[in-house]
């Protein structure tokens, strides 16, 4: 049996260790907002949160996620109470087609909240592991950056550990 | 006072927050309780018949349902233009890709299992590979000739212009496959219940599907339906594809009396679905001495794959668009696209356009070099203006926004300019790279090409429930384009209501009607058009009924009420009419190709690295004449990312070939640009109304995958004195061009 906490919550799996995290989580949690895109690592459409690193759940077998905090991009916010981050995607065109949108927000979270600088350069660095085919980049990257300004105190999100 | 105007502001996403957190249900998310996964047998070699199928006798079979050819109640052909691709092979196999069989079982891993336990055997043929080969007709794969379909243009007297000419500049230009590359695969599911076979999915065109499907069961459209689910990406590759998987997953659950899924993962669906066609253009090109065009003689040739499938189509437009957005009097374009023993290709955003377009515009440069005049100068005496006369005899009247966009773009991008400080950059040796600067100007026709329009009769309509709501009621599917939101807006406008009143009904085809596909850049202009008029009808009864449009929701309930009396709602629903002055001749394909044409240009301002041949996009400026932007957040946010595929297509995107199949079906060695590969773009929208269009929109779809390529090749040329007639420009290529010698 495996224990982690996921959005928060105690959870536990009892299955194969090697499971992928992000069938963990689509099939046996149903939290199904990190997609597949592409099942190696290369798109990032399952991004999520492990210890508040940005990770491709795709990679990683629900062993290595035992004792640790994941985070889903059902964590940020709700249709009726989005969170500044995805209030700013919605104003600025930030989500298209919206497939590759609940890993976008998971990794630019992770980078507004360790610290990461909000400019053009950090922001395209910190995504650069998270493929869109819709945008062509400029509207996710105006969202992050307008998330960020509008947040006076981006460190108020959760820092994730050393 | 009536409500504030929605169109021409940018009205938020419809299903933002839902796709904002996770919420949105793409199939692969559904919960579909007892479905099986099902999965594909391919040929796996590209030519040959079918000799025999065996099962390994040691896996479990009488847990999995099996179906074949034999088990397809109607026809055994994947409904489309042509009714030649089989949804089973069944006899000869003609790409490696073909589906042969289908296996669906209660476990994903066991399902996959079960399909390596399944051996085909063949008696190979051999198979035709290559554009070249196909044109050589070594072997005969289709008709006597191997052409999927021919097309020739003509206009005025060609050999005639060539005399005039004091110039004849020849080219030859090539373009590869292009891959969508949308994040999420193809995903369907399928049922049956009460007689009624449902299939939902990730989708384009849920009528193309029904009418698949009806021909496949054997079944009427009562029988049959086709709901879209939330769908991540199309750009053309969910046009056709998904009525063949329809198929499969239909087949499946009707044999497994159970739902069955189909849920493709990123190889087999980079692999076996369809691709751009490549293309190889000749251009042959008479000018007077002061850069007026006088003859344009053309030659395309397209690779089709191994079914016709949307090939006619695709040539056509491509046919269309080759001479470029400029006036000739003497044109001759002669167009074929070929069969090969691979995967057929199909629906790609611009549809056969960017391929033609590439050898228009980069033409400009070999042009340029041969007269001495810049390519500025020569785009600027030919461009189409009001009265121009295109190939094939349409006159242009209004909303030509081609010089505007091209003056901009050189304002803006500051081109003049940089083309002489990048030539002083180029000549210091000390300096890392070489910078250039290049130019294109692209026109795309909004909505099907010729008569398309009038054969497809598209209908949509808006409905008025007892209760008060609004619905717009139209099959053209939100594939991140922002439908919904521009349905909604131009509905609302048309009422003179608030666009939060205003609902969007999800593409089921068991309650929305026929109108038509979601492609062709025709889903604002043709579909936008008839939710407008469909409105204005609801808006005319709700004046007989009230004398006016109702001002608040609690008005509008009791408008709705008296409206409707006893039935549930009030159904408004139009159908496309021809506008009379628009005149095609299929036969000899003279007259009006388009009701209407966009015109975007780009510059592309690059620079190489001198040491790894690595190009560095800087800026990407483009203006782009749409007519109106209904929602100019959402149009910027499709230019943007149209330009971008079209920066991949014309960089880094290649998929190879080998032994008839797409080697590097992986997201992994098939790379498409990340946020550090795109540029910082500048876009400008231009608004030059279209008199037919609703609120006076034309299409922006494709428009902004032309420009990028031609641009980028002769922004190469600038930096390196290299012109590269193909992509991508690789540092590979590059540097290959840079060994040889500078351009003649």
């Amino acid at each position: 049996m495996i224990k982690l906490r996921v959005n928060g919550k105690p959870r536990m799996f009892r299955g194969a260790p090697f499971k992928r995290l992000l069938d963990v989580l689509r099939e046996d949690f149903r939290l199904t907002g990190a997609k597949e895109g592409c099942g190696e690592g290369e798109c990032g459409a399952c991004t999520v949160l492990l210890d508040g690193e940005p990770v491709n759940a795709c990679l990683i077998p629900v062993c290595q996620a035992a004792g640790r905090r994941v985070e889903t991009v059902e964590a940020l916010g709700t249709p009726e109470k989005l969170s500044k981050l995805q209030a700013s995607f919605l104003e600025r065109g930030g989500a298209q087609c919206g497939i590759c949108t609940p890993g976008m927000l998971v990794a630019a979270r992770a980078h507004l909240a360790s610290g990461g600088r909000p400019d053009d350069a950090s922001v395209r660095e910190a995504l650069a592991g998270n493929l869109c085919r819709c945008t062509g980049y400029q509207h996710i990257v105006e969202s992050v950056l307008a998330a960020a300004k509008g947040a006076k105190k981006p460190a108020k999100a959760k820092r994730p550990r050393a | 006072m009536a409500a504030m105007a929605s169109v021409g502001t940018s009205a938020l996403r419809r299903e933002g927050p839902e796709k904002l957190t996770g919420r949105a249900l793409y199939l692969d998310d559904l919960d579909v309780p007892g479905a099986w996964h099902g999965v594909t047998v391919r040929a796996g070699v590209p030519r040959g018949r079918i000799k025999s199928v065996s099962f390994d006798p040691s896996f479990p079979w009488k847990e999995c349902v099996v179906v074949t050819a034999k088990d397809i109640p109607g026809k055994n052909v994947v409904t489309l233009i042509e009714p030649d691709q089989p949804l089973l092979a069944d006899g000869e196999v003609r790409h490696r890709e073909e589906p042969i069989l289908l296996i669906a079982h209660p476990d994903r891993a066991k399902a996959y299992e079960a399909r390596s336990r399944v051996t085909v055997e063949y008696e190979p043929l051999p198979p035709v590979l290559s554009l070249e080969d196909s044109l050589s007709v070594k072997e005969k794969i289709f008709k006597d000739d191997n052409v999927f379909k021919s097309f020739l243009i003509e206009k005025g007297d060609l050999k005639g212009g060539f005399a005039l000419a004091d110039f004849v500049v020849e080219g030859e230009y090539r373009v590869p496959h292009q891959e969508q590359a949308y994040i999420e695969n193809n995903a369907m599911a399928a049922w049956e219940k009460d007689g009624v076979l449902t299939v939902t999915g990730s989708l384009q065109c849920p009528y193309y599907v029904v009418k698949a499907l009806k021909v496949l069961l054997g079944r009427d459209e009562s029988k049959v339906r086709v709901i879209q689910t939330v769908t991540g990406g199309g750009f053309g590759g969910k046009e056709e594809y998904p009525s063949m998987i329809a198929g499969h997953a239909a087949l499946l659950a009707l044999k497994a009396k159970r739902p069955v899924k189909i849920v493709y993962d990123r190889h087999e669906d980079m692999a076996a679905t369809t691709k751009r066609h490549p293309a190889v253009v000749r251009h042959r090109t008479g000018l007077t001495k002061d850069g007026r065009l006088v003859a344009q003689d053309v030659d395309v040739v397209m690779d089709g794959g191994a079914y016709a499938t949307l090939s006619a189509v695709v040539l056509s437009r491509g046919t269309l668009h080759a001479t470029g957005p400029y006036e000739c009097p003497n044109v001759r374009v002669r167009a074929r696209a070929v069969a090969t023993n691979t995967p057929p290709n199909g629906a790609f955003r611009g549809f056969g356009a960017p391929q033609t377009l590439f050898a228009a515009e980069l033409h400009w440069e070999r042009i340029s070099r041969a007269l001495g005049l810049d390519a500025l100068t020569l785009r600027r005496r030919n461009l189409y203006r009001e009265g121009s006369v295109t190939a094939t005899g349409q006159v242009l009247r209004e909303s030509i926004g081609a010089s505007e966009c091209l003056d901009l773009v050189v304002k803006r991008s500051d081109y003049e300019k940089k083309r002489k400080d990048y030539d002083l950059w180029n000549a210091d040796p000390a300096k890392p790279t070489w910078r250039g600067i290049g130019l294109s100007v692209c026109h795309h026709g909004a909505g099907f090409t010729g008569s398309g329009e009038v054969y497809l009769a598209s209908r949509a309509a808006v409905a008025l429930t007892r209760d008060g709501r609004i619905l717009v009621l139209a099959a053209s599917t939100e594939i991140g384009q922002g439908t919904n939101t521009i349905f909604a807006q131009m509905a609302a406008d048309a009422l003179g209501v608030p666009s939060d009143w205003v609902e969007v009904e999800t593409p089921d085809t068991h309650k929305v009607p026929d109108s038509g596909p979601t492609v062709a850049s025709r889903t604002t202009m043709v579909v936008g058009g008839l939710v407008r008029r469909a409105a204005l009808e609801l808006k005319a009864a709700l004046d007989a009924e009230g004398g006016r449009v109702p001002k608040t929701r609690a008005d509008l309930k009791k408008s709705a009420a008296a409206l409707c009396g006893r039935e549930p709602l009030r159904r408004f629903e139009v159908r496309y009419e021809k506008p009379p002055e628009i005149v095609w001749d299929e036969g000899t394909y003279r007259g009006d190709a388009y009701g209407v044409y966009s015109y975007a240009a780009f510059a592309a301002d690059l620079e190489i690295d001198r040491a790894t041949g690595e190009v560095r996009v800087r800026k990407a400026t483009t203006a782009q004449d749409i007519g109106r932007a209904v929602n100019p957040r959402l149009a910027e946010g499709q230019i943007i990312g149209g330009c971008a595929q079209g920066l991949g297509w014309a960089l880094l995107e290649e998929p190879v070939y080998k032994d008839g199949v797409m080697a590097n079906a992986q997201l992994t060695n098939y790379v498409i640009p990340t946020s550090l590969d795109a540029p910082p773009f500048d876009v400008t929208i231009v608004e030059r109304p279209y008199s037919r269009g609703p609120f006076g929109a034309k299409g922006v779809g494709e428009l902004p995958m032309d420009v990028p390529a031609p641009a980028v090749a002769a922004a190469v040329r600038h930096a390196t004195g290299r012109l590269i007639a193909t992509i991508p420009q690789t540092p590979e290529r590059i540097l290959a061009a840079l060994a040889g010698p500078e351009d003649a």
